[in-house]
């Protein structure tokens, strides 16, 4: 039983970095319509951007500043050269596009900052906390419980920021219906650079944990295949539906690559690992079977 | 001048109806034709032949097979390369488990059980769409990548799950050196290409065509949603499986399961983009572009770097090819959104009504 907790406990704790890069998505795709396939690329292009300031001797703070302006720069950029002369046309070719942006970035990361495997170190030590593994014996890892902070402190912030500022109130009209917002006197550029200023902070933010924990590398644009299926289970459009879909897959995905591996062994034969790989994408799939909007997705009323 | 339709009088709905209706199309077709299947086996060295024919033609073909699902049905996948591997895979085990197969008949096999996996994945778009069908695609590419690896039976117990295509012998002949194997599969590619295009303009292509613009209205006005759907999902898996088995016994000789990485269903998403969305033609030009494309900034990358004396590792000249790849996607998707298949129909437009501009 013990044993099932800790793997819960830290499946749940993964799930919530999974949940940070779903926010990525959901920013996006809540305040224009864009579904970003990028956000994986440009956690990787965050991470990177702080290693790299470092390495030319930026202090931390000073790192974080200069890689938040540079992805500020990138957003922007990516408004005024793809999306401004793609209004008006359908998602998917949106969709699309954004998976050249994604490498694009893939091939400009590395090329800026270098690509071998860099540590980050940024003053949180991943061991577990002893208090905990003392009295209830389930190995917690520091680490893993302040990224958790971190990201319900960004969460909250953002969802408050969504809810209450004059901004807030623009990205949702925005979302909505891009035209209506133009004609009522919403400037829609600003509005899309503020989003993607925005989706390139919590890239920052997801970056700086991923990569202090996995190391800087090209596997950081993975993270955005990690964080799909916790968007489809969690609706695109839901701010808490990022954090439940993430917490799911996080804590199915690890319970799964525990428990299923010796049934299915012991029924064929053989080594069954690597299971985390697709599970979460089954799982999303047939729950997207009983309840296509997601868990928190908004009901879609098709008109001919 | 050359290219203009007056005085070609159609009299019978045969005519009429032909896929192409011009005579010069229909005689450039011929030439091109005799070109491929006579001309290039005549002068094309061993190394185009193994390096950019075969697979061009391949690609063509797995491009084909999602064009048929994402430009003429509208449902975007990023699952191709894992139908691809089903086919090769399971045109490996036809041959192997079965006495006496033939291959031809082994690789229609590969087809038809990609298209039986294609379905199973295709079940969703019956329920969700548009992007939410897009990620469940995904769940195909890695499920059965991993089960591809996972499960010895399927690769004949080989470590890794790495196969080794069989010789390819039809009516008692080897298709051993690139020659043979090119005009097999340029032979098994037109075959393919000349159905899906009877396909698309037919009846099927039609329903297809109907769900892509509107599947609420065309469900309305009586097209049977679920199985036009699930037929484009069925063909298109088809098509991408015989390009695997293709792929495997006519290209590479052996194959792992991580070959058909997103990578490559990436690549093959690309060639559609870039050749054009909805357009047989698209997917031979868009398959030739990026798969010559990488080839040109081999030679072009080092000589621009010695003209401007930077110097150039090999790290950064992948890099770069990789944001070029991503540029060209953002550039097309801006400029030409009908891939360079569009361009190819403006020209015959112009020239129809050369020397006059209208």
């Amino acid at each position: 039983m013990q044993f099932f907790f800790e793997i819960l406990i830290g499946g749940l704790l993964s799930g919530v970095m999974y949940s940070l890069v779903a926010l990525g998505f959901v920013l996006i795709y809540k305040a224009s319509g864009v579904f970003n396939f990028a956000q994986g690329a440009m956690v990787y292009f965050a991470a990177l951007s702080v290693v790299g300031c470092m390495e030319k001797g930026a202090p931390l703070w000073l790192a974080l500043i200069l890689a938040f302006f540079i992805m500020l720069l990138f957003g922007m950029a990516t408004e005024r050269f793809v999306l401004r002369k793609m209004v008006n046309q359908a998602p998917i070719s949106l969709f699309m596009a954004t998976i050249g942006l994604t490498f694009f970035v893939e091939g400009f990361a590395p090329l800026v900052w270098g690509h071998s495997v860099r540590g980050l170190d940024i003053g949180i030590v991943d061991e577990p906390i002893e208090s905990i593994l003392d009295s209830f014996g389930i190995v917690v890892s520091r680490f893993d419980l302040v990224a958790a902070l971190i990201a319900g402190l960004l969460v909250t912030g953002l969802a408050l920021f969504f809810q209450y500022t004059r901004v807030g109130r623009a990205l949702r009209a925005v979302a909505d219906d891009h035209q209506a917002a133009l004609s009522i006197g919403i400037p829609l550029e600003r509005i899309w650079a503020i989003v993607w200023g925005v989706a390139g902070f919590v890239a920052l933010v997801a970056g700086m944990l991923w990569g202090a924990r996995n190391g800087v590398q090209f596997a950081l644009t993975f993270t955005a295949l990690k964080a799909l299926p916790v968007l489809i289970l969690g609706g695109f459009t839901s701010v808490p539906g990022a954090i439940v879909g993430g917490l799911i897959i996080g804590a199915s995905e690890k319970l799964a690559e525990v428990y299923i591996p010796p049934v299915m062994q012991s029924v064929f034969g053989g080594n069954f690992g690597g299971i985390e790989g697709w599970f979460p994408y089954v799982l999303a799939l047939v729950f997207l079977l009983f309840r296509p909007e997601g868990l928190f997705g908004e009901k879609h009323i098709d008109r001919v | 001048m050359f290219y203009r339709e007056a005085g070609q009088f159609k009299t019978s709905y045969g005519a009429d109806q032909q896929i192409l209706p011009i005579r010069q199309d229909r005689i450039g077709m011929v030439v091109l034709l005799a070109v491929a299947f006579l001309g290039v086996p005549l002068f094309a060295s061993e190394y185009w032949f193994s390096a950019i024919l075969i697979p061009f033609l391949i690609f063509a073909l797995a491009a084909l097979g999602l064009n048929i699902l994402t430009g003429y049905a509208g449902q975007l996948s990023l699952g191709s390369a894992a139908f691809m591997a089903v086919g090769a895979y399971a045109a490996y085990n036809f041959q192997l488990r079965v006495e006496g197969m033939p291959i031809l008949v082994s690789f229609l096999l590969g087809g038809v059980t990609a298209a039986g996996v294609g379905i199973l994945f295709g079940l969703p778009s019956l329920r969700i769409k548009g992007f939410y069908l897009a990620v469940a695609t995904l769940a195909a590419q890695f499920f059965i990548v991993w089960c591809l690896t996972k499960f010895p039976w399927l690769s004949n117990n080989s470590s890794s799950g790495v196969i080794s295509a069989q010789k390819i012998i039809i009516f008692g002949h080897e298709f051993s050196t690139p020659q043979e194997k090119y005009l097999l599969v340029l032979g098994i590619v037109v075959v393919l290409a000349l159905a899906a295009k009877n396909l698309v303009r037919g009846n099927v292509g039609r329903s297809w065509m109907a769900v892509r613009d509107m599947d609420v209205a065309a469900e309305v006005i009586g097209f049977r949603i679920m199985r036009t759907k699930l037929t484009a999902f069925a063909v298109s898996s088809f098509y991408c499986g015989v390009a695997g088995a293709l792929y495997a016994f006519c290209y590479l000789g052996s194959v792992e399961p991580d070959g058909f990485s997103l990578e490559l269903s990436f690549k093959i998403l690309f060639m559609i983009i870039i050749g054009g969305v909805g357009s047989i033609l698209g997917s031979f030009i868009g398959a030739a572009f990026i798969l010559l494309l990488p080839v040109f900034l081999d030679v072009l990358l080092p000589a621009v770097s010695r003209v401007l004396s930077l110097p150039v590792d090999g790290a950064s000249i992948s890099h770069i090819q990789t944001m070029i790849f991503g540029a060209l996607i953002m550039f097309f998707l801006i400029v030409e959104p009908h891939g360079l298949a569009r361009l190819w129909q403006i020209a015959k437009e112009k020239l129809r009504l050369w020397p006059f501009p209208h």
